[in-house]
C-alpha cells in the first residue's frame, strides 16, 4: 500500500487532466496523475485540431472557454513555451436561409455575454476568407477574439508546469477501482498499485464511464468518432477557422483552419454519428471532407493532404460536460463529458475543478456548476454544437 | 558546360529522344524525354533544389525513390517530390526554398465520382516479388490487379545492370537484372486476367479493409480479397555531421540516376556500407567513368558477396574495413569525407581520421522493408501476404522465389485447385535467403598444360550458373547444392568461355596452355565500354585480393553474343601468375589517395529527422529527461511529422534510445498513420485532372460510387 497521501487524483492526463492538476499543485495541493498511455495526450488531446473558441451558444461553456482563452493567449507571454497560439478567428459561414437563421439568431445571447462576434454579408466574408465560394453565399458570422494552439504543445507544457509545481505521474498505468470507505473516496487502486487520497478527478475523457464504473458509479459519457486530416504547410493565406454547419449526405458541420506552422487541418462529423471508441482509419473521411472542402474553396483542390487520424467525443446525452462534485460518491469530481471540446474547455474547466477541491468557488462558478451538474436531467441539447 | 550524361556505357543501351526543354529559376534546360525533374537537374549539374524553412540548410536528393521528401520543388506552381515527378515540355521548376503560396486552380473543375472496385488479389508492387507471385496467380487464373508508384514495372530490377546470382531455374541467375524485369513483365502482360496500373501508389490500407490508390492522380478504393504487399525496401539513413548535404545519398538513388537514367551524377564518390548494395554502386559507378575513393564498413569485413568486393578491389578501390564516415565536409555541396578506424566499442578513435577529395557520398548502410501496409492490414484482419523485401530482406534472387511461393499460396487460399506449395520451393527460397559463408581458401590449379577454368571463387553464396551452362558438365558442385563452391572436373574442358560469361561475380577466367607450358592465354571477362581497352594495350593485372600480378599484354578483346555485353579479354601471362590473374585493374591506385590536409570535424548539429531538421541533440536531451514515448517526442519537437511521414527517422530515435542505455521494451513505438505520401485534397474530392482514367473497364468489378457534396 502506497506510503503517500496525495491531497487529489486524476485520472487522466489530457486536455482536462493536466490543466485540472495544474490548477489544484498551483494551489498547493498535492497531486498525482494516473494515465493508461504513455505519455501525455496520447488519448484524445493529440487527436483534437486545435480550436478554441468562446462563442458558443450555451452560458457555462461560454464562460469556461473564456477563462481557457486568457490562459492560452497569455501562455507563451508568462511562461515562453511556444504553443503556436494564434488569435485568427472563427467564421461560421451560411449559405441557405436556415443556417442564417440560426447563426443571426445567436448573436443576441453571444453578445449578452460581451463576446465580440458580429454579422458579415457575403461581400464582407469573403475578405476575411479569401477563396471562399460566393456561389450562394449569404454571409456569416466573424468572432476576431477566437483562436487556434497546438493541442499537442499546450499539453506538454502543462505537463512541464505540472512536473516543476510537484505534481507526480503514473503513466501506462490503468485504473481498476475507486477505493472506498463509508461513502467517500479513500484512493484509486491501478493495474500497478494503490494511492491514497480522498479526491479523485475522473478527467478520463472518452474513458470516463469505465473510469466511474471501477468506482460502482456511472456517468453518461458514450464516444463516438471523427476523423481528421492535415495538409502539407503552406504561405498563410487563411486567418479564422471556417465552419460549415450545413449537413450533407454522411455528415453534418466540417471545419478547417490554417494552423500556426502552415498547414491546413480539418476534421468533419459524421451522419450518423459513428459510436465506440474505434480509433482505426477509414475509407469514407477522404472523400466525404474533400468534396465539401473543395466546393467550398476550390483553392484547397491542390492542398496536399499529410496524414488522417481518427479522435474520440466523449458525448453525453445532452452536448454538455459534466462538472462539479457526486452527490453518491463523496470526494469523486466529476470533469468529463466534454463532447469533443475538451481542449478548448479544458484550462477553464482544469481551473474551476482547483476552486471545487479548495472549497474557493466564486459567484460565477454557481451558474455553472447548476448548467454542467452531474446530477441534472439530461434532455434537449446546444444549438451550436 | 560540363555534361552529366552518360554518354556510353557497357550494358545500357542509349536511348534517343528529342531533347525536351523546361526552366530552373527562368533558365532554359533540356531534358530527356519522360524524365524526372530529379535527374534532369542532376544531367544539368544542379544538385542543390531548395533551402530548408528552418535553418536554410541546403537540399537536395537522397532516396530518389519517392520515399522521402527532401528533393522537393516546385514546378509550375505545385511542391512536389522531384524524383517522382516527370518534366513536361516548358515546366518551369523553382527551388523550394520557402513554405510554397497555396497553389492554384483551373478556374472550371469537374469531378468524378470516387469509384470502389473490387479485385480477387491486389498486389502492391511491381517488383521481382510482386511480378513472380502475379505470374502464379494469372496461370491459376486469378484476377490480379497490379499498383506500382513507377513509370515501368521490375521495381529495383530495372537498376540491376549486374548479371544474377542464384540458380538458372530458380531466378534467372547469370542474367542481368534489367533483362530478368523484361521478361516478367511479358509474362505477367500474357495474361487476361492482370490488370496492372502504372504511376500509382496505394495511399493507404483502412480499417473496413479498403486499400485507397491514387491511379495517375485520380483516387480510386480498392476492396480486394487478399493483398499481397510486395512493395521492396527503403534505404537506411545514417546520422553524422552533415548528412543532409546535397551530394550525401543513398546508393539506391545513386543506381537510379546512373542506370535507370543515365545520369553520371557525380566526378568522384565515396561509399559508406560494405554490404551487396553498396559494392554494387561502386562498380556500377565505375562502369559509369565515375571514379570510386573509396569504401568504408564499419564492421572488420565486408557484408556482401566476396566476389562483389573482390571485383572492387582488383578495379582498384580502396576498402576500409572497421571503418565509418566521421563526416561529410562541404558548404554547399559536399566537398570531401572524413572517416577514421572504429574501436571495438564502435566508437572512432582519435587520430585515425583521413579526408578525402569527393562530390558524392553514398550511404549503403541496409535497408527497411517497406512493410507499412502488411502490418495494418494484418491488424485490421484483411487477408494479407507479404513477398520479397518488404516480408524479409534479402536479395532479389530470394525475392523472385517468395514472391512465387505467396502466389501459389494465395490461389489456394483463393479456392483455385493448385495443389500444395512443393516442399522444395520452400527450401530453395531459404537457400536464396542466405548469408554468405565462411570464406575457404582458393584451389589455384597447378597444371600447365591444356585448357581449364580457375574459379577465384571462394565463399559460400548461392549461386551456381556455372554449372548448369557447361556444355561439358564438367563443373560441379559438391553434393549438388546451390550454396557450395564449383570445382573442375579434369579434361573436360573444351574453352568455350561460357562460365567466364555466365558468372555474375566475374570471378572465373580461362587459362589457356595449349601452345606451351611457359606461358598461358588468360580469357577475363571485362564489363567495361570497348574504349577502355583494345588489342595490344598493356594492362596491370591483380589476383583475388587486388595485389599486383605484373603487367601483361592485352592480345584480343571479343564481344560475344553469349557473353551479354562483358567483353571477353584475352591477355599473354607468365606461368608464374596466368592462374592466379582474377582481374584487370581500372582505376589507378592515386585515386584513392586522402588529402594532406585534415578537414577539421564541422560542428555543426547531426540531423536524424530530415523533413523537420530535428537534431540528434535534441532528441538526446529530451530522452535523458526521461521522455519514452516517441509519439510525445514527435509532439515536442515535429520529429516523425514532415513530408516524408515519418518513413525515415524513426528507426534513428529508436538507436539514440539504446545509445542512451535505455532498452527499446521501455520505449513506445509511433502511431503510423495514413496517408504514406501526400496527395492532393482535389484527388479525394474527384477532381477530374486528365492525367489518366477516371473509370475503370470491366473486367475489375465496380462495386459503388460515393458521391461527396451538397
Amino acid at each position: 500500500m502506497a506510503t503517500t497521501v496525495y491531497d487529489a487524483i486524476v485520472v487522466g492526463a489530457g486536455s482536462v487532466g493536466m490543466p485540472a492538476a495544474l490548477s489544484m499543485a498551483e494551489r498547493g495541493l498535492k497531486v498525482l496523475v494516473i494515465d493508461q498511455f504513455a505519455s501525455p495526450g496520447q488519448g484524445s488531446n493529440k487527436c483534437a485540431i486545435g480550436g478554441i473558441r468562446a462563442t458558443h451558444s450555451a452560458p457555462a461553456k461560454i464562460m469556461l472557454c473564456l477563462e481557457s482563452l486568457r490562459i492560452f493567449s497569455t501562455w507563451e507571454q508568462i511562461h515562453g513555451d511556444k504553443i503556436e497560439w494564434v488569435q485568427g478567428g472563427y467564421c461560421f459561414v451560411a449559405y441557405r436561409e436556415r443556417e442564417e437563421q440560426v447563426l443571426k439568431g445567436l448573436l443576441t445571447t453571444q453578445k449578452a455575454y460581451g463576446l465580440d462576434i458580429d454579422w458579415y454579408d457575403a461581400a464582407a466574408l469573403v475578405k476575411i476568407i479569401p477563396g471562399l465560394s460566393l456561389h450562394g453565399l449569404r454571409g456569416g458570422t466573424f468572432s476576431p477574439g477566437d483562436g487556434s494552439a497546438s493541442p499537442m504543445l499546450s499539453c506538454l507544457a502543462f505537463y512541464r508546469r505540472a512536473k516543476q509545481a510537484g505534481v507526480e505521474f503514473r503513466f501506462g498505468e490503468r485504473v481498476t477501482g475507486i477505493m472506498q470507505r463509508k461513502g467517500k473516496v479513500i484512493g484509486v487502486r491501478t493495474d500497478k498499485g494503490g494511492y491514497a487520497s480522498d479526491t479523485m478527478v475522473n478527467a478520463a475523457g472518452a474513458w470516463a464511464r469505465s473510469v466511474a464504473q471501477a468506482g460502482a458509479l456511472d456517468v453518461p459519457v458514450h464516444p463516438d468518432s471523427h476523423e481528421a486530416g492535415v495538409t502539407e504547410p503552406v504561405a498563410q493565406f487563411l486567418q479564422p477557422m471556417v465552419v460549415d454547419i450545413r449537413p450533407a449526405p454522411g455528415s453534418h458541420n466540417y471545419y478547417f483552419f490554417q494552423h500556426a506552422p502552415g498547414p491546413i487541418i480539418f476534421c468533419i462529423t459524421p451522419d450518423p454519428p459513428v459510436v465506440g471508441t474505434d480509433r482505426r482509419e477509414t475509407s469514407t473521411f477522404l472523400p466525404m471532407v474533400a468534396r465539401r472542402m473543395v466546393d467550398l474553396m476550390p483553392i484547397l483542390a491542390n492542398l496536399k493532404v499529410r496524414r488522417t487520424w481518427r479522435g474520440l467525443y466523449p458525448m453525453t446525452p445532452d452536448g454538455s460536460p459534466i462538472v462539479g462534485k457526486s452527490k453518491i460518491l463523496e470526494g469523486y469530481v466529476h470533469a468529463e463529458g466534454m463532447c469533443g471540446q475538451g481542449y478548448m474547455l479544458g484550462p477553464g474547466v482544469g481551473a474551476l475543478v482547483a476552486r471545487i477541491v479548495t472549497g474557493h468557488t466564486v459567484d460565477g462558478d454557481t451558474g455553472v456548476l447548476s448548467e454542467l451538474s452531474p446530477a441534472r436531467t439530461f434532455g434537449g441539447g446546444e444549438a451550436l454544437k | 558546360m560540363p555534361d552529366f550524361r552518360i554518354r556510353e556505357h557497357p550494358v545500357l543501351a542509349i536511348p534517343e529522344s528529342p531533347p525536351v526543354p523546361f526552366f530552373w529559376q527562368g533558365r532554359e534546360l533540356f531534358a530527356r524525354e519522360g524524365e524526372m525533374i530529379a535527374s534532369a537537374l542532376f544531367a544539368n549539374g544542379i544538385r542543390v533544389f531548395g533551402h530548408h524553412t528552418k535553418d536554410r540548410a541546403p537540399l537536395g536528393i537522397f532516396c530518389a525513390n519517392g520515399q522521402c521528401a527532401q528533393c522537393s520543388v516546385m514546378a509550375d506552381g505545385l511542391a512536389v517530390k522531384s524524383c517522382m515527378v516527370p518534366v513536361k515540355p516548358g515546366m518551369r521548376v523553382e527551388p523550394l526554398s520557402d513554405r510554397p503560396l497555396l497553389p492554384d486552380v483551373p478556374f472550371e473543375m469537374t469531378f468524378h465520382p470516387i469509384q470502389t472496385v473490387e479485385v480477387e488479389c491486389l498486389v502492391l508492387g511491381g517488383g521481382p516479388a510482386g511480378l513472380s507471385a502475379a505470374v502464379e496467380l494469372g496461370k491459376a487464373g486469378v484476377g490480379v490487379l497490379i499498383v506500382d508508384d513507377k513509370h515501368a514495372l521490375g521495381g529495383k530490377l530495372v537498376l540491376q545492370t549486374h548479371k544474377f546470382f542464384g540458380s538458372i531455374e530458380a531466378c534467372h541467375a547469370g542474367t542481368r537484372g534489367i533483362d530478368i524485369a523484361e521478361r516478367l513483365e511479358n509474362e505477367v502482360r500474357g495474361f487476361e486476367s492482370i490488370r496492372v496500373w502504372m504511376d500509382s501508389v496505394a495511399l493507404a490500407v483502412f480499417a473496413d479493409r479498403k486499400v485507397g490508390v491514387l491511379r495517375q492522380g485520380h483516387y480510386v478504393v480498392v476492396r480486394p480479397q487478399v493483398l499481397l504487399v510486395a512493395t521492396g525496401a527503403r534505404e537506411k539513413s545514417l546520422v553524422f555531421k552533415g548528412n543532409t548535404l546535397p551530394g550525401v545519398y543513398g546508393a539506391g538513388a545513386f543506381q537510379t540516376l546512373v542506370n535507370r537514367d543515365l545520369v553520371r551524377p557525380s566526378e568522384r564518390l565515396f561509399v559508406i556500407g560494405g554490404g551487396n548494395v553498396g559494392l554494387i554502386a561502386a562498380y556500377h559507378a565505375l562502369q559509369a567513368g565515375i571514379e570510386v575513393v573509396g569504401l568504408c564498413e564499419a564492421l572488420p569485413e565486408c557484408g556482401g558477396y566476396k566476389v562483389h568486393k573482390d571485383k572492387l578491389h582488383r578495379m582498384g578501390v580502396p576498402i576500409y574495413t572497421s571503418h565509418s564516415v566521421v563526416s561529410a565536409n562541404g558548404s554547399k555541396e559536399v566537398e570531401s569525407v572524413t572517416i577514421a578506424r572504429l574501436d571495438p566499442s564502435w566508437r572512432s578513435i582519435p587520430g585515425t581520421e583521413r579526408t578525402f577529395a569527393c562530390d558524392t557520398i553514398l550511404v549503403a548502410v541496409g535497408l527497411d522493408p517497406c512493410d507499412e501496409f502488411l502490418k495494418k492490414a494484418k491488424e485490421y484482419g484483411l487477408p494479407v501476404y507479404g513477398a520479397g523485401d518488404a516480408e524479409e530482406i534479402a536479395e532479389a534472387s530470394a525475392a523472385m522465389f517468395t514472391g512465387k511461393i505467396r502466389g501459389l499460396q494465395i490461389a489456394k487460399a483463393l479456392g483455385r485447385d493448385v495443389g500444395e506449395v512443393p516442399p522444395e520451393w520452400h527450401k530453395t527460397a531459404e537457400v536464396l535467403k542466405s548469408r554468405p559463408g565462411a570464406t575457404v581458401t582458393e584451389e589455384i590449379p597447378s597444371e600447365r598444360s591444356g585448357v581449364f577454368p580457375v574459379f577465384h571463387c571462394s565463399q559460400e553464396i548461392p549461386c551456381n550458373p556455372c554449372t548448369s551452362i557447361c556444355p561439358q558438365h564438367a563443373i560441379r558442385i559438391e553434393g549438388d547444392e546451390i550454396l557450395g563452391l564449383p570445382t573442375f572436373v579434369r579434361d573436360g574442358c573444351i574453352g568455350c568461355e561460357q562460365c567466364v560469361a555466365i558468372c555474375p561475380g566475374l570471378a572465373v577466367t580461362l587459362v589457356d596452355y595449349r601452345k606451351g607450358a611457359d606461358e598461358a592465354t588468360v580469357t577475363i571477362p571485362f564489363e567495361f565500354t570497348r574504349q577502355r581497352i583494345k588489342e595490344g594495350d598493356t594492362v596491370t593485372v591483380l589476383d583475388t585480393d587486388g595485389n599486383v600480378l605484373g603487367n601483361v599484354p592485352v592480345t584480343k578483346v571479343r564481344e560475344p553474343k553469349f557473353a551479354d555485353h562483358a567483353l571477353m579479354v584475352q591477355v599473354k601471362a607468365p606461368a608464374e601468375f596466368a592462374t592466379l590473374i582474377a582481374g584487370i585493374r581500372v582505376q589507378e591506385p592515386w585515386v584513392g589517395e586522402p588529402l594532406e590536409e585534415m578537414i577539421e570535424r564541422i560542428e555543426d548539429d547531426e540531423i536524424v529527422c530530415r523533413c523537420e531538421r530535428v537534431t540528434a541533440g535534441e532528441i538526446r536531451s529530451l530522452i535523458r529527461t526521461g521522455l519514452r514515448d516517441l509519439n510525445e517526442l514527435k509532439g515536442l519537437t515535429r520529429a516523425g511529422m514532415g513530408a516524408c511521414g515519418g518513413k525515415t527517422c524513426p528507426n534513428l530515435m529508436k538507436r539514440l534510445f539504446r545509445e542512451e542505455g535505455v532498452a527499446l521494451a521501455e520505449v513506445t513505438d509511433l502511431t503510423q498513420r495514413p496517408l504514406i505520401m501526400e496527395v492532393p485534397l482535389g484527388a479525394f474530392a474527384g477532381v477530374v485532372t486528365g492525367t489518366g482514367p477516371v473509370r475503370d473497364v470491366p473486367p475489375i468489378h465496380t462495386v459503388a460510387a460515393h458521391e461527396g457534396g451538397v
